[in-house]
C-alpha cells in the first residue's frame, strides 16, 4: 500500500491503496464518486472515461500511481449546476436511455469540444468511437454534440458557464 | 428542474418515517390488480402525509410522490408510468417526486413490478390511469363535501380542486387527509384523450438530468455501512463442479479478508464458485486471480460450437413437433412446380448490458435479507431470493435502482440470490460485482436458432405453402426440469404463425436440441432470430415469383390488416418506388408478434473498398395509442443498434467448453461510426389498442438488411452474423 495525493474536481484527496489499483476504483470505492462507471476493465467501452489534465483517459486501465499529482475531472466536476453546454444539449436531445455509459460519453464529448470546438461528423466518429452505448443512443449523441458546439461558439470567452477548467 | 426524483433508499425510508407511514399503513391499499380495494385509511399516527393509494402519497405541504412500479432499464418507464397516473390526477409531472417500488405485494401480484415483453405501458395504460382517476375523484369529493357544493361544480387542475362557480380553491395538500377517508370510486371516470396534457406528447424524462450529472444511482453504485466487496471465480466451462480451492496466496493480498464457496442458481442449474471478500473491489479481484481452484469439468470441456451446429443441421432432418398447421403443406409443396428451400442460421448471443451484473445483499441473522440492485423486477428478485434462501418472501426487501441496461438479462435473478447466499455465509453486507468476462461468458444467453424453410408458389406466382421448421435449444428446457419435449415449444416458434400473410398452407415445426448451457429471454426473444429466416425466405419467394418484395408482401395482406398499413406507410416514407442509383440496394421486412408490430426498410451501399455500408433505416411502428412519442423513437433507434450488433458483430461461440468471446474486444458492439440514420414513423390513431414499444423495432432489422444486401449485390445472407466488408 502507498499513499497518493489525487486532485479530483479541484478537491484534494489522499488515498491509501495499491499503486496498481486502477484510478476508476480509487474514484468509486475510496473517494466515493460513483458517476464514473465500470464497464469492461480493458479500456474497450469508455464508461470509465475521466479527464487527466483535460484529456480523456480510461480510468479502468490507468493506475492510480500514474494519476497522482495530476488534475482529474469526473462527470461530477464538469459543472456546478448541471449547466455545461454538453449536459444541456444531452437533456435537450434526451440522449440517455439506461444512462450507464453516458458519464463516459459526456466526458469524451467535453474533451472533443475543448480540442475541436466545431467538430465534423468525422471528428465525432473519431473522438466518440471508444464509447460503447448498448442502448444505441449514438445518433442523439452526435446531434447533441453539434448543439453543444453551437452553444459554446455563442458564449463569450469569459463565461463561467463552461464548467471548471 | 423543480423535480427531484431520487432513488436513495435511505432517504426514502426517512421520508416515510417522517410521514408517519407505519407498516400497518402499508398493509392495505389499492393495487393494479384490484383497483377497487380500500385505500389506506390508517391515520392513527396522524401523519403529515397520506397515501391516497399505495401509488400516490400527498403531504400537507402539497408535495406529491408517485410510485413507479416498473423498473427503469432505459426504456422510459420512470416517465411513462408516473405520467399515466399524473395525467388523471391532474398534476404536472415536473411537480411530482417519482420513487421506484421494490416488489412489495401491496403494489400488485407477480410480474406487476417487472419489465419484459414490452408490457409496462400496455399493462398500465388503464390500471395506472384508474389509480390517478380514483384519487382525483376522492379529492374532488373531499372538496365538495367541505364546501357543501355538488361534485359536478368542482374540477381538478394543477394539484388543486377549484369550485367553478365561486372560484374557491383547495390544494391537494389541504384535502389529502379527508380524501383518504373516502371510499374509492368503483369506476372512476377516465379523461377523454382529447384533453390529455401529457399523454401522447413528447415529454422529457425525469431521469435524464440525473443521468447527465452522474447522480443517478445504478445497482453497482449502492453502498451501505460496513459493506465488503466480492469477486467470484466461477468456471467459464459451464457445468463444472468445484473440487477444491486454495486461497493461501489470495489471502496475502492487502484488503482481502476471506474466500468462501458460493452457489449460483440459474433455473434448474446450480453452479459453484469461490468468492473472494475484500474491503475494496480491486483487492477482491486481485485475490480472485490469486486463487488456485480445481474444477471437475464433467466432460463439458469438449463442448464446442462447430460440433453443436453440425448436430443442429443433422437434427433438421427430423420432423420435430408441429406447432401450427393450416391447410396441407406437404401435398401443396409436393405438387407445386415452383418449390424453394433454404436454411438459415443465427448465433447464441450475450445480453451485454453496459452495467455488468451485480448486487448488494445484506442477510441478517433473523432470516431477513435486503438487496440493493439493478433488476428487471423487484417482485422477481424477492421471489427468487426467498426460494433460494428458503425464507418467506416477506423476509426479502428489495431496493430497485436504475438498471444499466436489461434486455432480458435482469429477469433471471441468479446474481441476486448468489449475493444473498454469500451475505448469509459471511454475515456481512456484500456487494458482488461481475467482471465483464463473467458477464459475457456465464450466460444465460440468447439461444441460437436454425430454420429450415420450404415454400411453394402457384403457377401465377402466389405463395401457396410455407413451412418454417425451427431447430434450436429451448429457453424453457435449459431452465426448467419439467420441460416436456413432446409438446410444441411456443417460445421457440414465436411469431412464425402470427404473420398476417394469406398463405393457405402454413406449417411450423420445432425440433428440440439439448444443450447444457442456460438460455433466456433476450430483447424480442426468439423473434430476434426467427424473423430473419422467415422474412428473408419471403424475399426469396418474391424473387422466384419475379415480383417486387414490397408488392409481393402487400398482395398477401387484407385491406384491414395492421401489417398492410405498416407496409404501405413504409413504402411511402422510404420512397420505395423511386429507383436507387447503382451500387445501392434496399430491403424490406416486417414482424408481428407478442410485443407488437413494426416494419423496416434498410438502405445499403457499396463502399470503395468493396464492402457494404448501412446508410439508412426507415421504421414504421404500429402502436394504436402512444404515450411518449420521443421515448418510442428512442426505443426504435436503440432496437436498430442492437439488431445491427446482432447481425454484424460476433455472437458467442464455444471452444473447449467455454465462450470464446469474453470482453468487448472479441464480443464487439456497434459503435457510433457504424450507426445508420434511423427515421422512425409512429402509427397511432388512438383508440383502445395499445401495442408494445421496447422490442418490435428489433426483429425486422436483420431480414430487411439481408434483403437489402441481396438487392445491392445478388448475394443471399442466410447466416448471422455476417461481415459487411466481405459480402
Amino acid at each position: 500500500m502507498a499513499s497518493f495525493k489525487l486532485t479530483i474536481n479541484n478537491q484534494p484527496h489522499t488515498v491509501d491503496v495499491e499503486p496498481t489499483m486502477p484510478l476508476l476504483w480509487a474514484i468509486r470505492d475510496v473517494v466515493g464518486l460513483t458517476g464514473t462507471k465500470f464497464g469492461c476493465g480493458i479500456a474497450q467501452c469508455g464508461a470509465c472515461t475521466v479527464h487527466l489534465d483535460g484529456n480523456p483517459i480510461r480510468s479502468c486501465s490507468y493506475p492510480v500511481s500514474a494519476a497522482a499529482g495530476h488534475k482529474i475531472t469526473t462527470i461530477e466536476g464538469i459543472s456546478k449546476n448541471a449547466d455545461h453546454p454538453v449536459q444541456k444539449a444531452w437533456v435537450e436531445h434526451q440522449v440517455p436511455q439506461c444512462g450507464y455509459c453516458q458519464s463516459g460519453q459526456i466526458m469524451s464529448a467535453v474533451a472533443l469540444l475543448k480540442q475541436t470546438p466545431k467538430p465534423t461528423d468525422a471528428d465525432i466518429d473519431t473522438a466518440m468511437q471508444g464509447n460503447i452505448c448498448r442502448c444505441g443512443t449514438y445518433n442523439r449523441v452526435r446531434a447533441a454534440i453539434h448543439t453543444a458546439s453551437g452553444e459554446m461558439a455563442n458564449l463569450p470567452k469569459s463565461t463561467p458557464k463552461v464548467g471548471k477548467r | 428542474m423543480s423535480q427531484k426524483p431520487t432513488q436513495t433508499n435511505e432517504s426514502r425510508r426517512d421520508f416515510l418515517k417522517a410521514a408517519g407511514l407505519t407498516g400497518a399503513a402499508f398493509a392495505l391499499g389499492l393495487t393494479t390488480n384490484n383497483v377497487h380495494a380500500s385505500p389506506v385509511l390508517n391515520l392513527s399516527a396522524l401523519p403529515e402525509s397520506v397515501e391516497l393509494t399505495p401509488y400516490i402519497l400527498i403531504e400537507k405541504s402539497g408535495k406529491i410522490t408517485i410510485m413507479n412500479p416498473r423498473p427503469e432499464i432505459g426504456q422510459g418507464t420512470f416517465q411513462a408510468i408516473p405520467a399515466l397516473i399524473a395525467e388523471e390526477l391532474e398534476v404536472p409531472l415536473d411537480k411530482v417526486t417519482i420513487r421506484q417500488t421494490g416488489g412489495e405485494t401491496k403494489f400488485g401480484g407477480m410480474w406487476s413490478q417487472a419489465v419484459g415483453g414490452s408490457g409496462s405501458v400496455r399493462g398500465g395504460y388503464l390500471s395506472m390511469r384508474k389509480v390517478g382517476a380514483s384519487a382525483r375523484e376522492m379529492l374532488i369529493k373531499a372538496a365538495s363535501d367541505q364546501w357543501t357544493v355538488p361534485v359536478a361544480e368542482c374540477v381538478a387542475e394543477n394539484a388543486t380542486i377549484i369550485h367553478k362557480p365561486s372560484g374557491r380553491k383547495l390544494t391537494y395538500g389541504q384535502l389529502a387527509e379527508t380524501a383518504a377517508k373516502l371510499p374509492v370510486p368503483k369506476e372512476p371516470k377516465l379523461k377523454d384523450p382529447a384533453h390529455f396534457t401529457m399523454l401522447g406528447k413528447p415529454m422529457p424524462r425525469p431521469d435524464v438530468p440525473l443521468k447527465v450529472t452522474g447522480q443517478a444511482t445504478f445497482g453497482i453504485d449502492s453502498k451501505v455501512p460496513n459493506m465488503v466487496y466480492a469477486s467470484i471465480e466461477r468456471s467459464p466451462i459451464l457445468g463444472s463442479k468445484l473440487v477444491s480451492f486454495d486461497a493461501a496466496q489470495a489471502l496475502k493480498i492487502k484488503g482481502v479478508k476471506q474466500a468462501v464457496k458460493v452457489e449460483r442458481v440459474v433455473g434448474k442449474n446450480h453452479y459453484q464458485g469461490v468468492a473472494v471478500i475484500a474491503d475494496n473491489y480491486w483487492a477482491a479481484l486481485q485475490g480472485r486471480k490469486a486463487l488456485k481452484v480445481t474444477w471437475d469439468h464433467q466432460g463439458y470441456d469438449t463442448f464446442n460450437s462447430v460440433d453443436f451446429e453440425k448436430q443442429l443441421r443433422d437434427l433438421a432432418k427430423s420432423d420435430g413437433v408441429i406447432g401450427h398447421n393450416t391447410g396441407d403443406f406437404d401435398k401443396t409443396f409436393a405438387e407445386s412446380p415452383n418449390q424453394l428451400e433454404a436454411f438459415y442460421e443465427t448465433p447464441i448471443l450475450s445480453h451485454s448490458t453496459m452495467e455488468p451484473m451485480n448486487a448488494l445483499a445484506h442477510y441478517q441473522p433473523d432470516g431477513k435479507v435486503t438487496l440493493w440492485l439493478s433488476t428487471q423486477g423487484g417482485d422477481l428478485t424477492r421471489q427468487e431470493v426467498a426460494k433460494v434462501l428458503g425464507v418467506p418472501m416477506d423476509n426479502v426487501t428489495v431496493h430497485v435502482q436504475f438498471n444499466g441496461g436489461g434486455f432480458g438479462r435482469r429477469i433471471t435473478q441468479d446474481f441476486a440470490s448468489e449475493a444473498a447466499m454469500l451475505s448469509k455465509t459471511i454475515g456481512k453486507p456484500v456487494k458482488v460485482i461481475w467482471t465483464r468476462e463473467d458477464d459475457t461468458q456465464l450466460g444465460p444467453f440468447r439461444p441460437m436458432t436454425f430454420s429450415a424453410m420450404r415454400g411453394a408458389l402457384s403457377a401465377d406466382g402466389k405463395a401457396v405453402a410455407l413451412q418454417h421448421k425451427v431447430i434450436a435449444p429451448s429457453i424453457d428446457a435449459t431452465m426448467n426440469e419439467t420441460y416436456d419435449k413432446t409438446k410444441p415449444d411456443g417460445t421457440m416458434l414465436e411469431g412464425t404463425n402470427e404473420q398476417k400473410y394469406a398463405i393457405p398452407n402454413l406449417n411450423t415445426r420445432y425440433v428440440h436440441a439439448d444443450i447444457h448451457i442456460p438460455m433466456t429471454y433476450w430483447r424480442s426473444v426468439t423473434s430476434s432470430t426467427l424473423a430473419f429466416a422467415h422474412e428473408c425466405f419471403l424475399d426469396e419467394m418474391a424473387h422466384k415469383a419475379g415480383q417486387d418484395p414490397m408488392a409481393f408482401r402487400l398482395s398477401m395482406l387484407s385491406k384491414d390488416s395492421d401489417t398492410k398499413r405498416v407496409l404501405e406507410k413504409l413504402k411511402e416514407v422510404s420512397g420505395w418506388d423511386t429507383p436507387l442509383p447503382a451500387g445501392k440496394g434496399r430491403g424490406v421486412a416486417q414482424w408481428d408478434f407478442f410485443a407488437g408490430l413494426a416494419g423496416q426498410v434498410v438502405e445499403v451501399s457499396k463502399t470503395k473498398d468493396g464492402g457494404l455500408t448501412v446508410d439508412k433505416v426507415y421504421c414504421v411502428i404500429d402502436l394504436g395509442t402512444v404515450v411518449n412519442p420521443d421515448t418510442v423513437k428512442a426505443q426504435v433507434e436503440g432496437s436498430v443498434a442492437m439488431a445491427l450488433t446482432a447481425a454484424l458483430k460476433d455472437g458467442i461461440t464455444f471452444e473447449k467448453g467455454q465462450a470464446v468471446q469474453a470482453n468487448f474486444d472479441k464480443n464487439r458492439m456497434l459503435r457510433i461510426n457504424e450507426m445508420p440514420i434511423v427515421e422512425v414513423h409512429i402509427l397511432a390513431e388512438g383508440g383502445p389498442t395499445i401495442k408494445g414499444v421496447g422490442e418490435p423495432g428489433l426483429p425486422p432489422l436483420a431480414p430487411a438488411l439481408a434483403n437489402a444486401v441481396f438487392a445491392a449485390t445478388g448475394t443471399r445472407i442466410r447466416r448471422l452474423p455476417f461481415d459487411l466488408e466481405k459480402v
